[in-house]
């Protein structure tokens, strides 16, 4: 009997696919098992439009300990027997329809992630995208979501400590919400996602299941849907509930960390719930597993067992225990006050098999549910890329020295650069004791428990960069996280990923996602930081334009004493102050894509270029600076360029700032161009070191061959200029300090 | 001193607390389950920050049934000392170890950051080391820190020298700007009748280290170690 096309666009499965499955399968699915396959060959679950690319990255390297793709999240290896565990994903879609939900729950299933790998989640960082904030509704999506965010995570005692919150139209009506985790564990406790040993038992612990999220993976996240659905679509987003994440991340820690030996694996249900939880671990375990549904908690009468295996309720966890240790598992979740319920047992098959009350309603052979059908294309360059790369901000009437003060003071307060205080406020960002570098600066840092090192992690992408040229955006959104994390004193060690785009069936959105993955592969090889981990969020699309392509890089950074960590901020007058690496003349071509030009002219247009040797040497010579502990603060040189760098660095120092070098060329590109690989950085009056700090500086930069220039002093009081600008740090404050 | 942190479900400041109390003040502490019914081995309780049971009803409303709540009354009521911070201060309100509530933030938003606290008068172990008029550097970190009480109560607590902290501005002077959170006269901490019950919204735990970005919580775990130690002593 044909199945009809309203049951295949029920889980989003092409005919085509459909013919696949019957094919591999040797006869028609059943109603559950279609919904089982639909779920494990969407996007979301099966990356079929994304895992040839993702193979591009490099991966692995002496300090990477998992397989990328293969568990949870990725594990780094930072000595003393510890690893950092991390991974970033996204939830737009969600957030879309029902913004606080939306997000609390892609917060609480991103540290699912962390936390089934036995590692204790230590930060969570939050990277955002809205349309403007003048539309009621981008309005209402960001406070949505910003509440969510803090309202699962301030409930869970995880804190959060930084990302990003950036505003443009190409994100009207479709909102990006990449969350991202990072934990510790010991190495030697760390745990894997599989089940194997016959007998084995799965056990089902946390929130019963219910209705909600049903078709969160297939429909949601896996294709494009008109707006006006979004009211219809509502019951697909989950509802969150952190108190009993709280207890389950306590419990699951408490096992891995003291008897990680009572059980084989331990896994959290995401997207497709209990189906993809229960393939993914026979997949990785190389067994079967029959599950009998009536052992499912439910929260409701009358669930059938398509909605069990599809039901994506929250703060679910699935254990896969020795069976000569269930009995101690299950009394280790009671103390908790958690649900711990037998479902079902290991098999030495290679099928999934549902029962209900002894009745088979599903036969899933592992191997065909998690070997869905792959697509590469042949991707086309977008045709609008021709004129927008052609067009030349040289043309443009120069900043003259009588506008420039005022210029800088309107792009601090542009809600792209403005203080994100007003957000990160609402979100505790101190609770577990390790926050050394609080958020607002380039990067957060934070204390490894009981030790002395410490991390740095960043988020970066601009998606306009991305828009303008998706590969040197993609390196460049990771050599801005690098650049980040190097300015706390940091070396950058890992990446972890979320590709956001449109629909990848359209050639022209393959294009950019094809090129912004060898851009970020091409960088990630130049800086060493392996991809350890990621997401890929297709089909972001609104009235059917994509949004700009997103490809958020999630940087971590190791700093072997956390003590001297470097912060954004100038502290203390008399210092000399200097710009590293591309030098204070500028080309007009530096305006592409900026700020500047999208604030003052309207125009996201012209051709972003990086030089990563050029960005490398650069990362050196800022680390080889402060290594030898010539370095007082470092910032990044990013969106608004030079003038709004300084600016933010007498301002969050609170310190006065006299330039005192000569500025040539245009004013524009001089001030506000937006060059890639460049730092500033302050180091004490030359009284401080014999020879001078600043002659050290020179010689680092002409052995490393970066430029070095001088740009003036931080001077006691109120005062800052720099070329034709003139205000005070108390002026450039009250613009920047708008809250959101 | 040996310390118990009690741990409801959904508390997240008892390892804070721990690591401040063991790795930097050096003393004996334990994180105890709310289901303990036994603090005859401690010298002080503290019951520390988080979302007991969510918060989803009344912060506290539910933690103050706890199964340990009759032996921390006990123990408060033999006139030992007992601190609640945040979560905690919230239960002590719920429990009525303490008078008032403490309400919505007047900002209807969560609020993380830090904040100078003037210690007022009022005799506590908890603060009887640090000189009245002192300012004080201590984060906040709360949706519901909004102390509210009748103005008979106010004026009992402000008679009686039981408000021990007041939000304040860096000079230490009490104003509206510097009041975080909605606090009735910025108030932040208050104490019972007999002084041993300190409940304030503020983490000195966070405050434990410069690391961190300051060290001045410890001069309430000091000012009680000192008193201790005196009373050893003597």
């Amino acid at each position: 009997m044909p199945v009809d096309q309203a049951a295949l666009d029920a889980v989003a499965l092409h005919r085509d696919e459909y013919e696949l499955l019957v094919q591999q399968l040797g006869r028609e699915p059943n109603e559950v098992e279609l919904g089982m396959f639909g779920s494990l060959w969407s996007e979301h679950c099966g990356y079929k439009n994304s895992k040839p690319l993702l193979k591009l990255f490099p991966s692995s390297g002496d300090q990477i300990l998992t397989k990328v793709g293969a568990e949870n999240a990725g594990a780094i290896d930072i000595g003393g027997g510890l690893c950092v565990v991390m991974k970033v994903e996204s939830h737009n879609h969600p957030s879309a329809i029902e913004p606080y939900q939306g997000a609390a729950t892609g917060v609480g299933g991103i540290v699912r992630d962390i936390f089934a790998m036995g590692a204790y989640p230590i930060a969570i960082l939050d990277s955002l995208r809205f349309g403007p904030l003048d539309d009621p509704q981008n309005r209402y999506l960001f406070e949505g979501v910003v509440g969510g965010i803090g309202g699962y995570g301030n409930c869970l005692g995880v804190p959060t400590i930084g990302g990003e919150v950036v505003f443009s139209p190409a994100y009207n009506g479709n909102p990006l919400v990449n969350a991202m985790c990072v934990g510790i564990a010991e190495t030697a406790k760390l745990l894997s996602a599989k089940a194997h040993g016959e007998g084995n038992v799965f056990l089902l612990v946390g929130s019963d299941t219910g209705r909600d999220g049903i078709h969160g993976a297939s429909g949601l996240a896996s294709r494009t849907d008109p707006e006006a659905r979004f009211e219809e679509m509502r019951p697909a987003v989950q509802v969150g509930n952190p108190f009993m994440e709280k207890l389950l991340m306590e419990a699951c820690y408490e096992l891995a960390s003291e008897h990680g030996d009572w059980i084989v694996g331990l896994q959290d249900l995401g997207a497709a719930g209990l189906t993809s939880a229960v393939v993914e671990c026979c997949a990785k375990g190389g067994s079967g597993a029959i599950l009998d549904l009536e052992n499912v908690p439910r929260r409701e009468q009358g669930m059938t067992p398509y909605e069990v295996m599809l039901s994506e309720s929250q703060e679910r966890m699935l254990v896969i225990a020795k069976k000569e240790h269930v009995a101690e598992v299950t009394a280790l979740f009671q103390h908790w006050e958690l649900h711990c319920e037998p479902i079902g047992v290991v098999t030495d098959g290679d099928e999934v098999v549902i029962r209900e009350h002894g009745v088979e309603v599903a036969h899933v052979p592992v191997g065909i549910a998690t070997e869905p059908p792959q697509y590469r294309r042949q991707g086309t360059r977008p045709a609008e890329l021709m004129a927008l790369n052609a067009f030349d901000p040289g043309r443009l009437p120069d900043v003259t020295a009588g506008e420039a003060t005022g210029v800088l003071l309107k792009l601090l307060s542009r809600p792209n650069i403005a203080s994100k205080r007003g957000v990160f406020r609402q979100y505790d960002h101190q609770v577990l004791n390790n926050t050394v570098v609080p958020p607002g600066g380039d990067a957060a840092v934070l204390r490894v428990p009981g030790t002395n090192k410490g991390i740095a992690v960043s988020t970066d992408c601009s998606g306009r960069l991305c828009y303008l040229d998706p590969y040197a955006g993609g390196a460049i959104a990771v050599a801005e996280a690098a650049r980040n994390v190097v300015c706390t004193g940091a070396t950058p060690v890992a990446v972890t990923d979320c590709l956001n785009f449109g629909n990848p069936e359209k050639l022209d959105v393959y294009y950019t996602l094809e090129h912004a993955v060898r851009g970020i592969a091409e960088a990630c090889l130049q800086f060493d930081t392996p991809v350890v981990s990621g997401n890929v969020s297709l089909y972001n699309e609104t009235a059917g334009r994509p949004i700009y392509p997103t490809p958020v890089i999630g940087l971590l950074g190791i700093i072997e004493d956390v003590s001297k960590s470097l912060r954004a901020g100038f502290d203390g007058a008399g210092c000399q102050v200097y710009l590293l690496g591309a030098g204070l003349e500028q080309p007009a071509a530096t305006l592409g894509g900026s700020e500047y030009l999208e604030a003052l002219h309207g125009v996201v247009a012209g051709i972003p270029t990086v030089d990563l040797a050029a960005e490398k040497r650069l990362q050196q010579l800022v680390l080889r600076a402060h290594a030898e502990g010539l370095l007082v603060n470092a910032h990044d040189c990013s969106d608004g360029g030079l003038a709004v760098t300084l600016a933010e660095s007498a301002l969050l120092g609170e310190q006065g700032f006299e330039g005192d070098a000569g500025l040539a060329g245009r004013l524009d590109a001089a001030l506000f161009g937006e060059a890639q690989g460049r730092i500033v950085v302050s180091i004490p009056d030359d009284s401080f070191r014999q020879g001078g700090g600043a002659a050290r500086l020179h010689d680092l930069g002409n052995e490393l061959g970066v430029p070095v220039t001088r740009l003036g002093r931080t001077v006691p009081g109120d005062t800052f200029s720099f070329g034709p600008l003139r205000t005070s740090v108390t002026a450039l404050r009250d613009a920047y300090e708008i809250l959101l | 001193m040996r310390f118990a942190i009690i741990r409801f479900p959904g508390t997240w400041s008892d390892r804070d607390t721990y690591h401040v109390l063991h790795n930097v003040l050096e003393q004996q502490a334990d994180i105890l389950w709310h289901r303990e019914t036994d603090l005859s081995n401690y010298d002080a309780v503290v019951l520390p920050g988080g979302f007991s049971y969510g918060d989803y009803l009344r912060c506290g409303a539910i933690a103050r049934f706890s199964p340990v709540m009759d032996a921390v009354v006990d123990f408060a009521e033999a006139g030992k000392p007992v601190i609640g911070i945040c979560n905690g201060f919230q239960v002590l309100c719920e429990s009525h170890l303490l008078p008032g509530a403490l309400i919505r933030n007047q900002s209807l938003q969560f609020r993380c950051q830090w904040t100078y606290l003037r210690r007022e008068g009022g005799s506590t172990p908890w603060a009887d080391g640090i000189p009245d008029g002192t300012v004080l550097h201590v984060p906040i970190s709360h949706g519901e820190g909004n102390y509210f009480a009748d103005p008979d109560t106010l004026n009992e607590l402000e008679l009686r020298g039981r408000v021990v902290f007041r939000y304040c501005d860096a000079a230490g002077e009490v104003t509206p700007a510097a009041n975080p959170n909605g606090s009735a006269r910025n108030i932040a901490g208050i104490i019972n009748a007999r002084g041993n019950v300190l409940g304030m919204m503020p983490h000195p735990e966070r405050a434990g280290e410069q690391l961190v970005g300051g060290a001045d919580g410890n001069r309430i775990w000091e000012s009680l170690l000192r008193q201790a130690t005196t009373i050893l002593a003597g």
